[in-house]
């Protein structure tokens, strides 16, 4: 009843829950002296901190599917962009229009039988968006605090809902091909989303209340942590784990490898689309774009720095890869001022010359992408199993 | 003929050429996933390379030909675009492919999609992230069609066009010949058939290998300089989305087979202009996502595939 497990995520629940009131409720002075919050004062780190949580939501849920299940999902981001979009539509009350059906009259007789092809398929996108809709306006009802629990909840079942329908067909594949089709339907929400004019299309939606604070991202994020470590430590876990190490001789021992891959995917995808909610009400403002592929590189390389199958180092890894761009940005400035007090010290720089970088090279030591794509190269090459390995579950080399 | 057939002709037409370029590049995929089992994906970035190459080399061989676009310097720069990107396919292989042979496929996966990643990234580092125009190797303009044709004169036909599938149909004319005709060509076939037999036989797979990276780089490179010819705007992150409907066009056709990713490309790049004809230009990029899926579960093995069962 009372597992270690459970009673750890009740304690950090409750450690989130103080942490974010002393946040809000602490006064210290500003630069100008002013007493503020600590939140208005460090709004900067604050700003990394629930990135952070953020991250450790995505990569962690993600680790569910990469790193246990030995499955490749390239379109996390996708699912996150779900959920973000219809956590927004809960707090804003915005519905989904229905698709128009075909017209036939005066079309000639070939092209009805097409168009009744078309009948069909708009009924049935149709059903389903009636179907989220009365979700989201059940959900916009419902009283403040409420309501944004709710509204999670819906861009969470959304996304696991999406999850399912592409899980379904899509997880009969492998490997690479797995790893296109998720990359694919990440590309077809973004352009669904763009092309969805009471969501904002191109131009992206805001005016969200700001409801996130360090209490509900970090208790997401424990949550997730939670739920991934017990379904893997379950008898769902076994057959995660046997589907990764060898989905044939799983399947022969009886095992349904289909149905653990789209639970797998499906429960990943729940909590994409809760992160994905969380941070529509931090930024209050999402656009089609912030959910493309690059953001799935990025929650993809998180999982694999950390070592796939590995809840502690993906954990890190998010943690780490959301400070380093922060710390990129200020890389340059300590290589300038580091090597000017390295060579005085040693009497090499004459006078009061400063060492400073071309501006060339700055770009080159800022950007994130070039470092990130050479870490996976490197870490493919001469670490596979991630850099954190031995903290947390080991990934078998077959 | 009415306007509206008329009409259909010009879309199948544009498709069409469309659809060549994307089976250029296609048929690299299915060549190497033929003798690697494995897809390449930093190809399109490749691609994206060979438009570059001819957006450095082009000025330099049009003032070698006097300054006049016209088609010795096309052919000139197209040939030397190649061998670049041949050279460069070889590379990547030999550095971040190579060393991983044994490891397990998702290993593999991850590299190319780093590599692919590098590409981009570092492109944008070396070329800058803003569109660049192409120079002018051949004017891109419409054909005068004779009056004789009757209704058929309101089609719009360009040099470009043409140029992209002559030399599509060129290219593939002596990739067959490499293949069919040729001991390299018979390695490769082998290769893909059963590698370690092969290798007993006295082939040297390292170098049938990067060989075949090396025919499938020069042609995504060739790619990428007709597709400059036509839309002469190009950018380092322009290989992201042929490369991937590239890839959706081999796995139509079949992936590993070199027929099937010409007929696959060619209907995708026909189904991509009409769906952006007849229903919206918006939806261009969520189509061959779309054929993927579905084909995927139509026919997993694609339409000229074959159905092959894993064995343990």
């Amino acid at each position: 009843m009372f597992e270690r497990t459970k009673i750890s995520l009740v304690i950090s629940v409750i450690l989130f829950a103080v942490a974010s009131w002393a946040l809000g409720h602490f006064h210290v002075p500003d630069s100008a002296g002013k007493m503020v919050t600590i939140i208005e004062a460090y709004a900067y780190y604050y700003d990394i901190l629930i990135g952070i949580g953020i991250a450790i939501i995505l990569a962690s849920s993600l680790n569910l599917v990469n790193g246990h299940t030995g499955q490749f999902s390239l379109g996390h981001a996708g699912f996150m962009g779900l959920g973000a979009y219809f956590a927004s539509m809960v707090t804003l009350g915005v519905q989904l229009p229905l698709v128009p059906y075909p017209v036939f009259a005066g079309a000639p007789v070939w092209l009805a039988a097409l168009k009744g092809i078309g009948w069909a398929l708009a009924l049935a996108v149709n059903s389903l968006l009636s179907l989220l809709n009365t979700w989201v306006g059940a959900a916009h009802e419902l009283p403040h605090p409420v309501q944004f629990v709710a509204a999670l909840f819906v861009g969470g079942l959304a996304a696991a809902l999406a999850g399912l329908l592409v899980g379904v067909p899509s997880l009969r594949l492998k490997g690479d091909y797995l790893a296109i089709v998720t990359l694919g339907f990440n590309e077809i929400i973004r352009v669904v989303i763009q092309n969805a004019e009471p969501l904002g299309a191109q131009r992206g939606l805001g005016g969200m209340p700001l409801a996130t604070n360090v209490f509900w991202t970090f208790s997401t994020a424990a949550l997730t942590i939670y739920v991934v470590w017990n379904l893997v430590n379950s008898t769902y876990g076994r057959g995660f784990v046997a589907v990764r190490d060898d989905e044939i001789a799983a399947e022969a021992m009886g095992i349904n490898t289909t149905k653990y891959k789209v639970l797998a995917f499906a429960t990943a995808a729940f909590f994409a689309g809760l992160a994905g909610g969380l941070y529509a009400h931090f930024k209050q403002f999402v656009t089609p774009d912030g959910f493309g592929f690059m953001k799935s590189v990025d929650i993809v390389v998180m999982v694999i720095l950390g070592g796939m199958g590995s809840t502690v180092g993906v954990c890190v890894a998010a943690a780490l890869l959301t400070i380093l761009p922060e710390m990129l940005r200020l890389l340059p400035q300590w290589i300038e001022k580091g090597g000017t007090a390295a060579l005085h010290h040693l009497g090499w720089l004459p006078g009061n010359f400063v060492v400073k970088l071309p501006p060339r090279i700055v770009d080159l030591l800022q950007n994130r992408m070039i470092l990130y794509s050479l870490l996976l190269i490197a870490l493919m090459l001469l670490r596979p199993q991630g850099l954190f390995v031995g903290w947390g579950r080991k990934v078998v080399r077959k | 003929m009415s306007e509206q057939a008329i009409e259909f002709i010009q879309q199948l037409i544009n498709g069409l050429s469309l659809g060549a370029i994307y089976a250029l590049i296609a048929l690299g995929y299915t060549m190497v996933f033929g003798v690697l089992r494995f897809i390449n994906f930093a190809h399109g970035d490749v691609f994206m390379l060979g438009a570059f190459s001819g957006f450095y080399v082009g000025p330099r061989v049009l003032l070698f030909f006097g300054n006049k676009p016209g088609y010795g310097a096309a052919a000139v720069v197209l040939l030397v675009s190649m061998l670049i990107c041949a050279v460069l396919g070889v590379i990547i292989e030999k550095l971040c492919y190579k060393p991983l042979r044994e490891r397990p496929k998702i290993t593999v996966l991850i590299t190319a999609i780093g590599v692919s990643l590098f590409l981009e990234s570092f492109g944008q580092y070396i070329f800058g992230a803003n569109p660049q125009a192409f120079p002018t190797l051949i004017e891109d303009v419409a054909i005068d069609l004779p009056q004789s044709w009757g209704n058929f004169t309101a089609l719009t036909v360009t040099t470009g066009q043409v140029i992209v599938l002559g030399t599509t149909l060129a290219l593939m004319l002596i990739l067959t010949v490499i293949v069919l005709k040729t001991k390299i060509g018979m390695a490769m076939r082998a290769l893909a058939y059963n590698p370690t037999a092969c290798a007993l036989m006295g082939v040297n797979n390292n170098f049938v290998i990067s060989f075949t990276f090396g025919l499938g780089s020069a042609l995504a490179g060739a790619a990428g300089i007709l597709t400059s010819i036509q839309q002469p705007s190009i950018d380092p992150l322009m290989g992201i989305l042929p490369g991937l409907k590239a890839f959706v066009a081999a796995v139509l056709g079949g992936i590993g087979n070199l027929g099937g990713a010409v007929l696959g490309g060619i209907i995708l790049g026909i189904v991509e202009t009409l769906v952006v004809g007849y229903v919206s230009p918006t939806y261009r990029d969520a189509v061959a996502f779309a054929v993927l899926i579905l084909i995927l579960l139509l026919r997993p093995a694609g339409l000229l595939g074959k159905n092959v069962r894993e064995k343990v």
